[in-house]
């Protein structure tokens, strides 16, 4: 099967990065913070740039919708093997409420404008924990799709998916076009080496805006407040099984 | 928002090393690199070598350090990983399979590094020592060979000069070469070559003109050896203070027949072949004291934002926040001494005077950082289970060696010198 992979990736706080909520609890701090790719986005690149090396798929086309940094992390993916990238830019207001429904939508347009064979995303981005573009994106299309994906294998017209589920190992068998998203024991991501990060520079990426793709990005979801976990309170000790259970009794938690 | 890329490059290029978030202060970075004539501006694509050294080094070679440095082993599957990256061997020119890295970007390479081990990253660095001089004055033949063969597969090699009689005083080495048909017989001893029991090839210095009135701009020859060459005894590893993973050893050369196309230029021409190498390679060096003096610094504080003493963090105590100021200080001022002295090399010109103050600038405050990082984890500090002691022990190295640091204020004060009496 030859073809064209589109792989989404996010621009996200890194993962090692202690998050703050900012002052006025409309979100948290993102100022001067480092970003970097989403880690499930990596392992939805390394994946597409397999598949690319086992001369299964033609071309990799990495896809972000964000501000201008967001061409940072098409870069990374470039760098990783991606042959060209798409930055859909959306900043200020619109970038502060996009979410999956809005990235889906996008995504579904680029799908078909560019006849992908696979979309492939990472399962969820660590900010927002949605899990939901993979499947949005699929519904739209009206793909099929295989969501946590520990195992791809593309056979003439399908994909053999093998997924993680709570139960164990689901395998299933779909038709191609399809939406894949990958889970974390799907493969380990490459570095980038030097020599592709000066290749990466080569390569194109091209600009465009939502409108462009037909898109509107009007968001149903407020956020009303964001705020940090509570404080985890001090436990207390106690001397016997029958102290334990008197006191789970009282607290209403048995 | 309005001020994110500003700032997002900000903290991109400060490092944002520690952890934590927190709007990092917008700084006017909105000017474009080159308008007022001076930057410190990275480009993206130094950025991006930046960041894979970063990762690599967290990722990948801090998790082992420690216990590299308590076996002593040699860390060739961390070198072999970096080479594979193309984070090693920089310096080599693209038609040879090399980077063609600007000596700038080199550094920036050489700090991430050492801020993980500069045990390892010295393993590494004396590759780009060893192959200098060949980069600097081998033929194309030589090049193609030796440089060719470090390219197409993780192959070390080693900078071979000092000896057990000779170190800062190069011109006093005795190892002879004496010219026979048309090979050279070499004969003598060399001591502390890092690589020395991993090198595919050595750089040596030897030397050719038995009158001992001939000037050392004459008398000595450089030579590219095969490490397998007959006639060569490497001797036992060294067991150091510090850097402890690098492979240190004595060197015997017994009879040892080089082949007069190893010479580099012609006879008599190695000494100053010898020394120019040290102005392309000091700059990394001080890169790598810079990264080390990084590590402390950030462990440190660190630790003193989490330890409580007399009712507070012990960052709150003033002796103990001016410790860390001091410690800012020479930190950002190294790095601003190294960077200085890799681009005036590549911008074609004489950087000796840089180079020589960022060495010695760089190698003196990493002994100092390093031991107040010490001072500030209190006991824990000295004890090996926290990562400050090995920063000491690995710190001391550079004040001594690519040139000790008294013999870099000898080079600083005749460069000095030199340019007042023009």
């Amino acid at each position: 099967m030859s073809g064209r992979v589109l792989v989404g990736v996010k621009r996200v706080i890194d993962y090692a990065v202690k998050i703050r909520v900012k002052p006025d609890h409309t979100g948290v701090v993102t100022d001067g913070v480092k970003h970097s790719m989403n880690p499930f986005c990596e392992i939805a690149v390394e994946e597409a740039v397999k598949l690319k090396e086992k001369k299964l798929i033609q071309e990799v086309v990495a896809v972000s919708c964000g501000p201008q940094q967001s061409q940072e992390t098409i870069r990374t993916a470039l760098a990783m093997g991606a042959d060209r990238g798409i930055h859909v830019e959306v900043s200020g207001k619109d970038y502060d409420s996009l979410g999956p429904l809005q990235v889906s939508k996008i995504l579904a347009a680029l799908a078909k404008k560019e006849e992908a064979q696979l979309v492939i995303l990472g399962k969820q981005a660590i900010d927002d924990d949605c899990n939901q573009t993979g499947q949005m994106t699929a519904a739209l299309l009206d793909w099929p799709q295989g969501t946590f994906a520990s195992e791809v294998s593309l056979e003439a017209g399908k994909v053999k998916v093998v997924r993680e589920i709570d139960g164990g190992l689901e395998t299933i068998k779909i038709n191609t076009p399809a939406v894949l998203t990958a889970d974390l024991r799907l493969n380990t991501p490459r570095y980038a080496t030097l020599p592709n990060i000066m290749k990466a520079k080569k390569k194109k990426i091209a600009n465009m805006k939502p409108a462009d793709l037909g898109v509107d990005l009007t968001s149903r979801l407020e956020v009303l407040r964001v705020d940090e976990p509570p404080q985890r309170q001090a436990g207390m000790k106690v001397e016997t099984v029958e102290d334990l259970v008197g006191k789970l009794k009282e607290a209403g938690k048995v | 928002m309005l001020t994110s890329t500003q700032v997002f490059r900000a903290g991109l290029r400060s490092g944002v090393r520690l952890q934590s978030s927190g709007a990092t202060a917008a700084r006017a970075t909105s000017s474009p690199a080159g308008s007022l004539g001076y930057s410190f501006e990275l480009t993206d694509q130094q950025k991006e070598f930046q960041q894979l050294a970063r990762k690599f080094a967290r990722e990948e070679m801090i998790p082992v350090a420690a216990a590299y440095d308590k076996s002593g082993e040699y860390p060739f599957p961390i070198i072999k990983k970096a080479w594979e990256l193309g984070l090693v061997n920089g310096h080599i020119p693209q038609e040879y399979g090399g980077m063609g890295l600007p000596i700038f970007d080199s550094c920036l390479i050489t700090e991430e590094l050492a801020y993980a081990c500069t045990g390892m990253q010295t393993a590494i660095e004396a590759n780009s020592l060893g192959q200098m001089p060949v980069i600097l004055a081998g033929n194309e033949a030589q090049k193609k060979k030796y440089l060719g063969r470090l390219t197409e597969e993780p192959l070390m090699c080693a900078y071979c000069v000092t000896e057990p009689g000779a170190g800062s005083d190069v011109a006093g080495i005795k190892t002879r070469a004496v010219k026979t048909g048309d090979e050279y017989v070499v004969n003598g001893q060399k001591m502390w070559i890092t690589n020395g029991g991993k090198a595919n090839w050595y750089f040596l210095l030897a030397r050719t003109d038995s009158d001992p009135k001939c000037p050392a701009s004459r008398a000595f020859t450089g030579f590219i050896v095969d490490a397998d060459t007959p006639g060569i005894q490497i001797g036992r590893k060294e067991m150091n203070m510090g850097q402890r993973c690098s492979d240190t050893r004595g060197i015997t050369f017994e009879d040892v027949r080089i082949p007069k196309e190893n010479v580099l230029i012609a006879e008599g021409a190695g000494f100053k072949i010898a020394m120019g190498a040290f102005d392309n390679t000091r700059p990394p060096v001080a890169a790598g004291a810079t990264g080390l003096a990084q590590r402390a610094l950030d462990e440190a504080t660190n630790y003193a934002l989490e330890r409580k003493t007399f009712g507070r963090t012990i960052a709150e105590h003033q002796a103990v926040s001016f410790l860390l100021a001091e410690m800012a200080m020479k930190v950002e001022l190294a790095r601003m001494a190294y960077q200085r002295s890799a681009w005036e090399r590549d911008q074609g010109r004489k950087n000796t005077y840089y180079a020589s103050i960022a060495k010695a600038f760089a190698g003196d405050i990493a002994n100092q950082v390093a031991s107040d990082a010490v001072q500030i984890f209190g006991g824990n500090g000295f004890n090996s289970e926290y990562p400050v002691e090995k920063l000491m022990r690995d710190a001391k190295i550079y004040q001594i060696y690519e040139g000790t640091a008294q013999i870099q204020r000898l080079i600083i004060a005749r460069e000095h010198l030199g340019k007042f009496k023009k």
